[in-house]
């Protein structure tokens, strides 16, 4: 087990440096200089002064020295000042993953809870008339555009209903505090955390059940059958238990693909998460804040996939690295 | 008894061929023959748009802007007065060769790099599935937007993006299979009767992976075309005044559209949930019948 985790370990090295190359060829692929827009906005600044403005950020060093900088840099812990929010990316970002896994986190556990169960259930009566509909609905929860179920839910349950805030993280000046902030805040969750676990009960239930319908094929079933075990037992003891062991190393890749996924229905809410944080700072030309912010999301992925491997390992005991 | 034994033989064997028995069970699946043929409709409305509307695809009449469905136009008009009809059946066309295009993409990058992992490993595999480790930490969608946005919105930069950063999955799928058929018989007859090995690979190992890559490509297609929704909804994609179901549905970015003139992005959204459903309920039909494990 140590061995494997120390080569896994080794492993992610290359991994790392590779993702920072290309993250970092790909903004500098870019064209236009963080400047630009507000110095349009502001006919005071001279050339002279953009020019020492563009020089004092290092714009016109060679390009591997500004590789080396910027690893140095984040290798210290400092990962850039956003140009545009005048603050250390580094608080952006730790703001910003909060809003964003108060919508991740929920999502993940609701959709579990609502996709095992019926996987398992749609599993053992394979073919029955429940069977059939929940693969239906899940193909719709496959097929369906996260952010046009996003939009549809804006406009017939938010406003046309009126049952749900239209966008944002809470009511701006409500002056609420205590338990009504906190249920101002659910509510404004309420909607994302919906589209978001729609689309994830979907692929979860599928794979429960191609998980459960491989398991109840083995010999051990059969076994657990003949001794004479109530089909109950059976299914919830034997069956489900080594079923649930790739769906529970998933679960990681899943909280994962969470966290940079959402950029588009972040985007309908107007959630201030990761994904509109990125998507944002894109359109401003604001580098530094693109560059950690998809670092950080490509290492959160990474670790995702890690940490799938290893509580693979973990949970089957028969595994052996 | 009067039949020579050798005919009911070959009848036998022409029953059994893979590709075969893969049809007979397509045609039993009654969901996947429907979607089949939804997506052969859609196909077709796209090729044959022009004399389906009377409309033409970029007409402009200002003081017709905004209207409602009826009156002549069985959708409405958008905020230029064009028939939002007749964009929705020629956004077809950009959506579906969106979908076509990434595919191709990421099944040629996928298939060659993935064969040559899987067949001669070493350092060749350690590279390319290192390259593979890196591609799948990347964020998809904030990826394709940070690259549309540096190669300029358009309608090959929605094909590229989605194409070079979907093949690694395939790549992985392919040496995995590639990796276990190379160890059978067959292939080692073939080494041993001088084939040189990318002989080997492409006639005699990729056929034996082509179930697997079909299956992949036509799911893949869906992948693209909710690509190409989400980065024309953010204004990445396809460049107006070109119709594309992801462009269309970006009418939903303002919000008195949104509120307002719901047949301006709900079509659009709809067709899109047709396509992509269809292809999928079609693929998962497709990976049941190819699926040799699967008994009859």
């Amino acid at each position: 087990m140590r061995t494997f985790l120390i080569r896994r370990a080794l492993l992610m090295i290359p991994v790392v440096l590779g993702i920072s190359i290309i993250i970092f060829a790909l903004i500098h692929l870019a064209p236009g200089d963080p400047f630009t827009h507000m110095i349009e906005a502001d006919p005071n600044v001279t050339t002279e002064d953009y020019e020492n403005l563009l020089r004092s950020v290092g714009y016109y060093d060679p390009l591997p020295l500004k590789y080396v900088k910027w690893v140095g840099q984040l290798l210290r812990g400092n990962i850039g000042h956003s140009i545009s929010y005048r603050e250390p990316v580094a608080d952006l970002i730790g703001r910003r993953l909060s809003n964003t896994l108060l919508l991740a986190i929920p999502a993940l556990c609701l959709s579990t809870i609502i996709a095992v169960p019926l996987g398992v259930i749609s599993a053992t009566r394979q073919y029955s008339i429940f069977d059939y509909i929940v693969t239906i609905i899940a193909f719709i929860g496959i097929s369906i555009p996260a952010f046009f179920f996003a939009l549809l839910l804006v406009k017939y349950i938010a406003f046309d209903l009126k049952l749900f805030p239209i966008s944002g993280l809470s009511t701006i000046k409500s002056g609420f505090t205590g338990i009504r902030l906190v249920f101002d805040k659910l509510h404004h969750m309420a909607l994302p955390i919906t589209v978001l676990t729609f689309v994830q009960v979907a692929g979860r239930m599928r794979y429960t059940r191609s998980a459960m319908l491989e398991v109840v094929r083995q010999d051990y079933i059969r076994t657990a059958r003949a001794k004479g075990l109530s089909e109950r037992t059976v299914i919830y003891k034997h069956a489900l238990r080594n079923a649930l062991i790739p769906i529970v190393t998933i679960l990681s890749v899943s909280l994962g693909r969470l966290l940079s996924g959402a950029v588009l229905t972040e985007n309908v809410f107007n959630w201030p998460g990761m994904g509109t944080m990125v998507y944002k700072a894109i359109a401003n030309r604001d580098y530094p804040v693109v560059m950690a912010g998809t670092m950080v999301l490509a290492l959160t992925m990474l670790l995702a996939n890690i940490l799938a491997d290893i509580l693979y390992a973990f949970v089957d005991p028969r595994i052996r690295y | 008894m009067g039949v020579p034994i050798s005919q009911t033989n070959r009848r036998l064997e022409q029953g059994l061929s893979p590709w075969s028995i893969a049809l007979t069970r397509l045609k039993r699946n009654r969901m996947a023959l429907i979607a089949l043929g939804v997506l052969i409709f859609l196909v077709l409305i796209a090729i044959f748009a022009p004399f389906i509307t009377p409309y033409s695809r970029d007409e402009i009449t200002m003081e017709n802007k905004f209207q409602p469905p009826g009156n002549g136009h069985l959708l409405g008009t958008d905020d230029l007065g064009r028939d939002v009809f007749t964009r929705l059946i020629y956004g077809s066309r950009a959506s579906l060769s969106v979908g076509l295009v990434a595919t191709s993409i990421s099944m040629i990058l996928g298939v060659t790099l993935g064969a040559i992992a899987g067949y001669y490993g070493g350092m060749a595999d350690n590279i390319i599935m290192r390259i593979v480790d890196i591609f799948m930490c990347f964020p998809f969608f904030l990826m394709a937007i940070v690259m549309a946005a540096i190669l300029g919105p358009s309608i090959y930069t929605v094909m590229a993006v989605s194409g070079f950063l979907s093949w690694p999955i395939l790549a992985r799928i392919v040496r995995a299979e590639i990796l276990s058929i190379k160890e059978r018989e067959f292939i080692e007859a073939a080494r041993a009767l001088g084939l040189k090995s990318a002989d080997i690979i492409v006639s005699h190992i990729l056929p034996n992976t082509l179930a697997v890559i079909i299956v992949y490509v036509t799911l893949g297609i869906a992948g693209g075309i909710l690509g190409e929704a989400g980065l024309s909804y953010l204004g990445l994609g396809v460049k107006q005044p070109q119709p594309s179901w992801g462009n269309m549905l970006a009418a939903a970015q303002s919000f008195r559209s949104l509120i307002k003139h719901p047949w301006l992005w709900v079509p659009p959204g709809i067709l899109i949930f047709i396509t992509v459903l269809s292809i999928n309920i079609f693929g998962d039909g497709l990976r049941d019948a190819l699926d040799p494990k699967l008994k009859r």
